[in-house]
């Protein structure tokens, strides 16, 4: 296995033409890339909303009933229903990317929700006691107590479309999952092999890169730097919680005593 | 819905299939996962490393996991054990960081308890840690029944039979109605899972369900 992966990989056709490497994990992360940003859009704001004005819950509720949804189903159905409506090249694009934004508003929703909502009504009521107007309250309290877990969402949601758009290659999107369909219909084994370690490897490195971004961008008054977020993560509300009660200077550097001078 | 009935038996057969592939991967997950989360609970060091490496599982994308793990296994890649193992490897992955958290939810102050009782190492473990962590666990349990439900369709795209044949099969004949029936059915299956492992919890907290009835 690991002699036809080396071979598959050092043959300099498959690194050049629409069908080389480079081309197809650009195409690959490119669709992931676009997927995510109009996932986080149309989620993000909407999580944030509902955790801050706990409005609207069941809309959480029905995002994650929707996990139960088979995601290979869901790429059929929406394909055949999509595809025929659209007359040009985008018929098979568009359905998968649909999909693939489907799929990746669940985990977005449920950790932008969680993240507001987690947030102690003492830290809320000392930001409005300081003179905070709602928009404020949100931006500069809210939102960065919220940045783990709604980080955690964007992970799981990044590795859901990663994985996802592998599969709907079978419904002929490009894309690193090519490899894997391609290489099952002509029964080449190394191309199969090849393409799977790549989007294992593009998987893995995503998270990583991820995982960096989350450690910039959680304040350490809440992260406390000791111990790292995972995507599964749920029982971290409850030390945010204890981090935010304990560390006031922690909530906006924006506020201190000496912030006007 | 006649095509439903017509295949009613086809169904179900393929519905048990789906349920052994995603149903024996969540015991064996569990088994693995206790000790691992045992450890991970109980030396701080250890719990870092543990949880991002089976974390690291759990980003693997399945169609890759069922194509390398033939090669890897040295199996043809329709042997349904493939699934099996890819399936608990995904269990373990999600399972760890639950049977970490649940043991640590248990109150030490329970725990201090029944030490002084005279439980000690494993039957403190058996008889105390683990009932308490049934509701933590179960909840756990249901996300990963869940998410195995969806994954192991999957590998119909590979051949392996189970409901995900209707999904595949309905796709290459553009006939709607079989996609939707392996949805439904998947769905139902997932429903099923999440009724039976929330009866499961149920049953093994006695405690729980006393206090609902004072309530």
């Amino acid at each position: 296995m690991i002699d036809d992966l080396v071979t598959w990989l050092q043959d300099p056709a498959h690194w050049s033409g629409p069908d080389g490497v480079p081309a197809r994990l650009s195409e690959h992360v490119v669709y992931t890339a676009v997927t995510v940003l109009v996932a986080v859009v149309l989620a993000v704001p909407l999580g944030a909303w509902v955790g801050h004005t706990g409005r609207g819950r069941w809309l959480v509720t029905g995002a994650n009933a929707l996990r139960a949804v088979p995601s290979l189903g869901l790429l059929f159905a929406i394909s055949m229903l999509v595809g025929p409506l659209i007359q040009s090249s985008l018929a098979f694009t568009l359905p998968s990317i649909i999909v693939l934004v489907i799929l990746a508003i669940p985990p977005l929703l449920s950790g932008s929700y969680a993240g507001v909502e987690s947030v102690d009504p003492a830290a809320r009521d000392a930001a409005r006691g300081m003179g905070m107007r709602g928009p404020q309250v949100l931006a500069q309290v809210e939102l960065p107590i919220a940045m783990p877990l709604l980080l955690s969402g964007l992970r799981s949601a990044t590795l859901q479309v990663i994985a996802t758009a592998t599969i709907a290659a079978s419904i002929s999107l490009g894309g690193l999952g090519r490899y894997l369909i391609d290489g099952l219909a002509a029964r080449d084994l190394s191309q199969m092999v090849a393409g799977s370690v790549l989007v294992a490897l593009l998987a893995l490195f995503t998270d990583g890169a991820l995982a960096l971004v989350q450690r910039f961008l959680v304040s350490p008054g809440i992260s406390g730097r000791r111990t790292r977020v995972g995507p599964t993560d749920v029982a971290r509300l409850g030390s945010l919680r204890a981090g935010v009660s304990s560390t006031p200077r922690g909530t906006s550097p924006a506020v201190s005593p000496n912030g006007s001078d | 819905m006649s095509w439903a009935l017509d295949h009613l038996g086809e169904i179900l057969s393929r519905a048990g299939q789906h349920a052994w592939l995603a149903g024996i991967p969540l015991v064996l997950g569990l088994l693995i996962a206790l000790p691992l989360g045992w450890l991970a609970a109980r030396k701080a060091w250890l719990k870092g490393p543990l949880l991002s490496a089976t974390g690291l599982l759990y980003t693997i994308p399945s169609l890759a996991l069922f194509i390398l793990l033939p090669s890897i296994l040295k199996r043809g890649i329709l042997d349904p054990v493939n699934v099996i193992v890819a399936m608990t490897i995904y269990t373990v992955a999600l399972l760890t960081r639950t049977v970490a958290d649940a043991l640590s939810s248990v109150d030490p102050s329970t725990r201090a308890a029944a030490t002084a009782m005279g439980y000690g190492g494993f039957a403190r473990f058996r008889a105390v840690d683990l009932p308490l962590a049934v509701p933590v666990l179960a909840a756990g349990l249901r996300v990963a029944a869940v998410s195995n439900v969806s994954i192991v369709s999957v590998a119909s795209l590979i051949g392996v039979n189970q409901l995900g044949y209707f999904l595949t099969n309905g796709y290459a004949r553009s006939f709607a109605t079989e996609v939707w029936v392996g949805i439904i059915a998947c769905v139902a299956l997932a429903v099923v899972f999440d009724l039976a492992i929330h009866g499961i919890a149920r049953l093994l907290t006695p405690w729980a369900r006393a206090a609902e009835a004072r309530s």
